[in-house]
């Protein structure tokens, strides 16, 4: 059994439950992102599989062999800190050849090695400079390169690239991918950042509340999240609450039929709310009628250049809309316009 | 970043507070010292103004290089067993969890509080024969009869030790609990085990306040005159307290004000020493 096995995995610091039974099965060779809000549990998570907090209940499984007992030092995973956590005392190759010296290689092997990782991660030439001489980018590099020296059955990395500036990030988002293809190895991100989430990961973990709420392709995250929290959490959503309305997919929103395709397996009666993407809402002005139309008022227009935010109120929700300037409706602020929901955009929520 | 100098008399005017203190307070005694060394001292009254060098040459004698030699080398041992014991010790107190902490940092501060002179007496009394620890041990069967384990050097090294120790604590600490918590747990994610992170990793990064630490603690020690009296035989006797008795028992202020100078020299090359070699091993930034 190839991969990671997270077995019903609980953390408790005193009172206060860190993790909740999680259980999370990985193949090999993927790029995890677990994402969540700041004290969701992610990073506890992240430290337990790096043997840094010893977990309250159950195992974790790297290729079917229990590691649960074993020390972090045993453990032979590479892990990126959020501060990096580079040694100020040691020099850049010093730091990447680390791992190997306590592991006994001889000097050449270092060197060989060194030399190998700095190039992979674009550095070259840069062995004998001080830690304190790199910016922000080449730390981030020089500590990735530390954590791949070992040669790490697992690649771990604890929001590495929160330090940088917006720009760098997005680059180093792409690199960090790119990198991960090339090398073929099981990685696992900690992330707040949802945009981060769905660039590299091929899995998403969403987590709030110490427990996990949804595993998935960043598409199918975005696409067909499973409730409130995941919508709003992963890019932004409009919710609108209502009544299932029949066993056809309809849910009765202000007294309105809005037809969906989710929707069918619903109990006529219960209460649901229908989430939908900024960019899936279509906007028209004036008043008009139709299946999934809803009246609304433009409350505010931002243009923003590559695309244009319409906030509208809808019998007292806040709805808003995204669009191309290139489609964008000849609407403005105060006007009283027509949305329409696309059936195929409205994700069902069970409440 | 830069920082704007002053320029004209008027903004340097508010130097001249803690220059005059430093000149009042420090420069001038040391001159009075440093002159009286050279002083002639009459026999059976007090000194004349007069410049040989007899203080001097006095000094070097078996005798005195003797004390000199042994004070530097208690000073030394005690400064490098007090870092030894104290530093991981603050290690592992920073490691815990902050109200843990505080009952800890209060006891050793109450230390703080103590004199010299009880302490000393305290561990003469504790290391007696009539009533100290051996007499526990006999009671516990570990020993046949009460000892006497003072006065001695090992007695007198306890003492220092014990003194030494919580300014070492003290000096460590902020350094310790501002240290990245990431920064061992990297070591260890790379394989060393806790033990070599300590070495390689918290030591190294930490060598600035350790050496400052054993500076401490070895100009500290080189300065006590009660411990020595009071735990250690004759022999035993630091440079210390040789001075206090040239001053103020034989009334021999100039060769006290002499031996003080020379005792000074010698703590002042050992720190350079220190300091030096520190340095030597850093690397250029």
């Amino acid at each position: 059994m190839s991969g990671l096995r997270i077995d019903h995995v609980g953390k408790s610091f005193g009172m206060f439950e860190a993790l909740k039974d999680i259980d999370l099965d990985f193949p090999d060779g993927k790029f995890i992102c677990l994402l969540g809000p700041s004290g969701c549990g992610k990073t506890t998570l992240l430290r337990v599989i790096a043997g840094l907090e010893t977990p309250t209940r159950g195992r974790i499984l790297l290729d079917g062999t229990d590691i649960s007992g074993l020390p972090a030092h045993r453990r032979n995973l590479g892990m990126v800190f959020q501060s990096l956590a580079l040694f100020p005392h040691l020099t850049v190759g010093e730091n990447i050849a680390y791992g190997l010296r306590i592991r006994g290689a001889d000097q050449a092997t270092r060197r060989r090695k060194t030399e190998e990782l700095l190039d992979l991660v674009r550095l070259p030439g840069t062995a004998d400079r001080q830690i304190s001489q790199l910016s922000g980018g080449q730390r981030q590099r020089v500590a990735i390169a530390r954590a791949l020296a070992i040669d790490p059955k697992l690649f771990l990395l604890d929001e590495p690239l929160s330090a940088l500036d917006a720009k760098l990030r997005e680059t180093m988002q792409v690199e960090l991918k790119l990198l991960q293809k090339r090398l073929g190895i099981s990685t696992i991100v900690v992330t707040h950042d949802q945009r981060e989430a769905l660039t590299m990961a091929d899995i998403v973990v969403v987590m709030n509340h110490a427990e996990v709420q949804q595993v998935g392709s960043p598409l199918d995250i975005y696409r067909n999240p499973v409730n409130a929290f995941v919508a709003d959490f992963i890019g932004s959503s409009n919710l609108l609450t209502g009544v299932v309305g029949g066993e056809d997919g309809v849910i009765i929103v202000d007294g309105l039929p809005v037809q969906t395709e989710a929707g069918r397996a619903l109990v006529r009666g219960t209460k649901a709310s229908i989430s939908i993407r900024p960019e899936e809402v279509l906007v028209h002005p004036g008043t008009e009628t139709g299946p999934n139309h809803l009246p609304a008022k433009v409350t505010f227009v931002r243009d923003l250049g590559a695309s244009v935010e319409i906030m509208l109120e809808c019998s007292g929700r806040e709805i808003l809309a995204v669009s191309s300037p290139r489609t964008r409706p000849a609407v403005d602020t105060g006007d009283a316009v027509t949305i329409e929901l696309p059936p195929a955009a409205c994700v069902v929520l069970a409440s | 970043m830069t920082t704007e100098r002053p320029h004209g008399l008027m903004a340097h005017l508010p130097m001249l507070w803690p220059a005059g203190m430093l000149v009042l307070f420090f420069v001038v005694p040391f001159g009075i010292m440093l002159a009286v060394s050279f002083f002639h001292q009459v026999q059976g009254a007090f000194f004349e103004p007069a410049f040989e060098l007899d203080n001097y040459g006095r000094f070097v004698s078996a005798f005195f290089g003797r004390a000199l030699l042994f004070s530097l080398w208690i000073s030394i041992l005690s400064a490098a067993i007090v870092v030894a014991v104290a530093f991981p010790f603050t290690y592992f107190l920073t490691r815990l969890r902050r109200r843990a902490q505080v009952p800890i940092l209060v006891f050793i501060l109450a230390v703080l509080s103590l004199s010299e002179v009880i302490i000393g007496f305290s561990w003469s009394t504790l290391l007696s024969r009539n009533a100290g620890l051996s007499n526990v041990m006999v009671w516990l069967g570990m020993l046949p009869r009460p000892v006497a384990w003072t006065p001695s050097f090992g007695a007198l090294l306890m003492g220092m030790c014990y003194l030494g120790f919580p300014y070492t604590v003290l000096i460590v600490y902020p350094a310790m609990s501002r240290l990245d918590p990431e920064l061992p747990e990297a070591s260890r994610m790379l394989g060393a085990s806790p033990f070599r992170t300590f070495f390689t990793i918290v030591v190294p990064v930490l060598k600035t306040s350790l050496m400052g630490a054993v500076i401490m603690v070895f100009v500290f020690n080189l300065g006590a005159f009660l411990l020595p009296q009071v735990l250690g035989r004759p022999p035993h006797w630091t440079l210390s307290v040789h001075i206090t008795d040239q001053a103020v028992f034989q009334s021999n202020i100039p060769f006290a004000a002499a031996m003080a100078i020379f005792l000074m020299l010698f703590s002042l090359a050992f720190i350079g020493l220190t300091l030096v070699l520190g340095a030597s091993r850093e690397a250029p930034r």
